[in-house]
């Protein structure tokens, strides 16, 4: 790696990004984020309750003097609350400009999953799937790959097929 | 193509200093007009600040830009070296002024990332057919020289007077590193040269017409050869007091080798003659000192990039929490720890230092933006044929950087109704006894945490009748007509949907009036208020918090949430204990408090916050008065006072627009804090 100097090495750290997943877990399901969105991964902090905000999301937390809000992904899929733990992880992910940490049970792993190991999710109907990206086999295991842009702005969806 | 190797800190340097540029240039082309005529040392700084244009423009391969800026070098160069007689000024200004809002125009393309693309062709038209015009008038630049010859020389006898004995000498200026347009400084010198000297050369000779020059005197220096009577210890002195001078070589030559040099340079005298006749000695010194003074005071400055202030103001934030953390960190109770103690409070002394700095480095006098008020007025007294005078009083008193941003707007907005509505015509004016020339004054005052901008003008007043008719008419009136104060009466103007002008005129009656004044102020913690005495003038006058990133707030709890209502927005706090409760019909409760009643807006229900205090004796009570719509809020209890640094909300809980939060702010524990906005308890 020592050879790579100046902008060719920036681009060859992007290249590293690329392909590899965080994986977490909510209760047995295992998911993955792209981990190029991944800023940080923090325990689980006092919370400050954000009125007239949908139940996902929780509220505020510290960060450092960062101010940042955070969603619980388990009530983001409609899953019943779980009571947080010394394993509860804030996953902090940043795109769009959007900053956000996602309440998950715990932090599983970094994996590289070629391309070629996901596939698109059947689409059986509308509004099913709706986070998913993909579909990854690793090893013997399957991991939903999520659409992190979606999970963040994908509210008036939500409040359509709600009515 | 052009955005492929122009990155965008470079972009911003160019906006950033052009910016400053023409805002230079639209103050020499706005005083220069005060006085009725352009000075040498104002065209020589239009040109300049063209000239620089001209080149950073191209660089950045803004094509029309550089277009501009050339078309309108060209034209003051013609009228520097020529100092034409006839000279339309009017409308000279008009042409500059409209190239600055043109390279403003494109300036705020290029910073909303949209590609700079004016059509220029227009402009570029008018300036050709202005400085054709100006050459029909006054000759070209050569027949120029030869009318010369028949006036008197300047600046009286020397020059003609046969004085005693003539010695030759040569001087060689070295300029100093980065003084920039080493040709025209050199130039200036040659100028005030020619009352002094019989004779002179200088090398290189083409220092007007040819740029590059420039480079050649900074590399060899610029070297003058003079015949003259006076002493050479003057002579030398002359030179020495140069501007920017930084090495001088100065020598006594003799008759012989000043003839065989003075032949050797291109230019004889009578062609510098020629080009300089005209310029008064002094404008050009004072131009010159002018110039050196904005040298010197931009060495003691830098210009900072605003986000990193911002970054270090949350870090201050963040260090105050955090001292704050560590000294009544709980481990310590109880302990004996005097050495500990008075570290810490040293500690204390440091950091409430280090913040009052860095908020004094965020904040920026005011002047500029009421010099920019200069213009408008200029605009508008043109277009509505009103003399009017602008005076500004304290400009430089200094306000946060972000409210500066906000004021300009409804600054703009005032001044135009002053001159637009405020002032009489002239006719109006004389009829009233009054001077013809109508006067706005601007004047900004520091009062305790906050900043006063008075806005002034000596018309003919707010008529109460009108006001009260149109509120009529527009069902905007609040009470009866008759018992309403005069106070009261004018603040109506600001309500949505008032405008007192008869006539909509280009610059104001638009729809938008004093309502989105208000609320432009609001935004930063500001308030507007009016008054005004019928036949001698109205007075507007906006408060400002000095600050918008500390305020001063109250500490209140509901439930397990703290919010931070800031202190300018609470009237008192009371118990229920003495004052009467309410209820209308509907089940809306009231608090009745010296014979003012309040409705109540009980904060748990507003936030759907679960708490246990539900019972109003329990709770306590928050009088809010915001814009004569009194209410009261009822929260669990209350904190204590304290000064927080209000940070915005996160982009994404922005985005919901919650109605009452306003922002955030960390508390002495490290924990968060919301920050209600009173304003949104009502709406």
């Amino acid at each position: 790696m020592v050879e790579y100097v100046g902008f060719q090495g920036y681009e060859e750290e992007e290249d590293t990004l690329r392909g590899k997943y965080l994986t977490f877990l909510i209760g047995s399901d295992s998911y993955g984020i792209e981990l190029r969105y991944v800023t940080e991964i923090i325990g689980i902090q006092p919370v400050t309750e954000v009125p007239e905000l949908p139940d996902y999301i929780r509220g505020v937390i510290n960060q450092r003097g960062r101010i940042i809000p955070i969603m619980d992904v388990r009530l983001r899929f409609r899953k019943p609350f779980r009571e947080y733990d010394d394993r509860t992880c804030v996953i902090i992910v940043e795109m769009s400009g959007i900053t956000m940490g996602l309440v998950v049970d715990s932090v599983a792993d970094v994996l590289s999953i070629p391309d070629e190991n996901i596939v698109e999710p059947p689409e059986i109907q509308k509004n099913y799937n709706r986070y998913v990206l993909g579909i990854a086999s690793a090893g013997d295991d399957v991991k939903l790959i999520l659409d992190c842009n979606k999970i963040l702005t994908d509210d008036e969806v939500e409040q359509l097929s709600q009515l | 193509m052009a955005d492929k190797f122009i990155n965008d800190s470079m972009l911003e340097v160019y906006v950033f200093e052009t910016l400053q540029n023409i805002e230079q240039l639209e103050n020499a082309v706005l005083e220069s007009e005060k006085t009725g005529r352009y000075s040498a040392a104002a065209i020589n700084e239009v040109f300049r600040i063209m000239h620089t244009i001209k080149g950073s423009s191209a660089m950045m391969m803004l094509d029309n830009l550089a277009e501009l800026a050339h078309k309108m070098e060209d034209l003051f160069y013609y009228i520097r070296e020529t100092q034409p007689k006839q000279v339309d000024y009017a409308a000279l200004s008009d042409l500059v002024l409209s190239g600055i809002d043109f390279i403003q125009a494109e300036l705020k393309k290029i910073q909303n990332k949209e590609p700079a693309n004016g059509d220029v062709s227009d402009l570029l038209a008018a300036i050709t057919a202005f400085l054709e015009h100006l050459k029909a008038a006054n000759g070209d630049f050569k027949q120029e020289q030869n009318t010369l010859p028949a006036q008197p020389a300047a600046g009286g006898g020397q020059a003609a007077q046969p004085a005693g004995k003539l010695a030759a000498y040569e001087a060689v200026l070295y300029y100093e590193e980065g003084c920039e347009m080493e040709n025209i400084r050199a130039y200036g010198v040659i100028h005030n040269l020619q009352e002094m000297v019989e004779d002179l050369y200088y090398r290189p000779a083409d220092i007007l017409e040819n740029d590059e020059t420039a480079a050649y005197i900074r590399e060899h220096g610029f070297t003058v050869g003079v015949l003259t009577a006076r002493p050479a210890e003057e002579m030398r002195r002359f030179f020495e007091d140069v501007l920017f001078l930084e090495k001088l070589e100065f020598r006594e030559l003799d008759a012989a080798t000043f003839t065989a040099r003075k032949s050797g340079a291109a230019t004889g005298r009578a062609q510098v003659k020629a080009a300089t006749a005209e310029f008064g000695e002094n404008e050009e010194k004072s131009g010159a000192q002018k110039a050196a003074a904005v040298a010197t005071a931009g060495q003691g400055m830098i210009s900072v990039n605003v986000a990193k202030l911002d970054k270090l103001m949350d870090l201050v934030g963040e260090m105050v929490i955090a001292e704050a953390m560590v000294v009544q960190n709980p481990d310590l109770a109880g302990l004996e720890l005097e050495n500990f103690r008075q570290a810490a409070r040293q500690l204390h002394k440091i950091t409430s230092e280090i913040q009052d700095l860095v908020m004094s480095v965020r904040m920026v006098p005011l002047a500029n933006t009421f010099l920019k008020m200069q213009r408008i007025v200029r605009d508008m007294s043109k277009k509505l044929q009103k003399e009017v005078k602008l005076q500004l009083i304290d400009e430089d008193t200094e306000v946060d950087k972000n409210i500066i941003e906000h004021i300009s707007d409804p600054l703009m907005h005032l001044i135009r109704n002053a001159v637009d509505h405020g002032l009489e015509t002239a006719e109006e004016r004389l009829a009233a006894g009054k001077d013809k020339t109508g006067t706005v004054v601007l004047e900004a005052r520091n009062v305790g945490n906050h900043v006063l901008i008075m806005v002034r003008d000596d018309g003919r007043g707010l008529d109460k009748e009108k006001i009260l008719r149109r509120a009529e008419k527009n069902n905007i009136l609040t009470k009866p007509a008759e018992e309403m104060t005069e106070k009261e009466i004018f603040q109506l103007i600001f309500l949505p949907g008032f405008s007192t002008s008869e006539q909509i005129t280009e610059y104001s009656g638009r729809g938008v009036g004093m309502d989105v004044v208000a609320k432009n102020l609001e935004k930063v913690g500001g308030s507007v208020s009016v008054d005004s005495v019928s036949g001698q003038g109205t007075t507007l006058t906006l408060k400002l918090p000095l600050t918008m990133a500390i305020i001063e707030g109250m500490n209140l709890t509901v439930g397990r949430a703290r919010y931070t209502i800031p202190i300018s927005a609470i009237k008192e706090s009371v118990r229920l204990e003495n004052h009467k409760l309410i209820k209308d019909t509907d089940g809306n409760e009231m608090l009745l408090v010296r014979g003012e009643c309040y409705p109540i807006i009980r904060l748990h229900e507003f936030f759907k916050i679960p708490t246990e205090v539900t019972n109003l004796e329990d709770g306590i009570f928050i009088l809010v008065d915001y814009e004569d719509k009194p209410f009261c809020l009822f929260v669990d209890d209350l904190l204590g006072q304290q000064e927080v640094v209000v940070k915005a909300l996160p982009r994404y809980i922005q985005n919901k627009r919650i109605r009452g939060i306003g922002g955030c702010t960390l508390l002495g524990d490290g924990s968060i804090s919301l920050i209600l906005d009173v304003s949104g308890f009502v709406a």
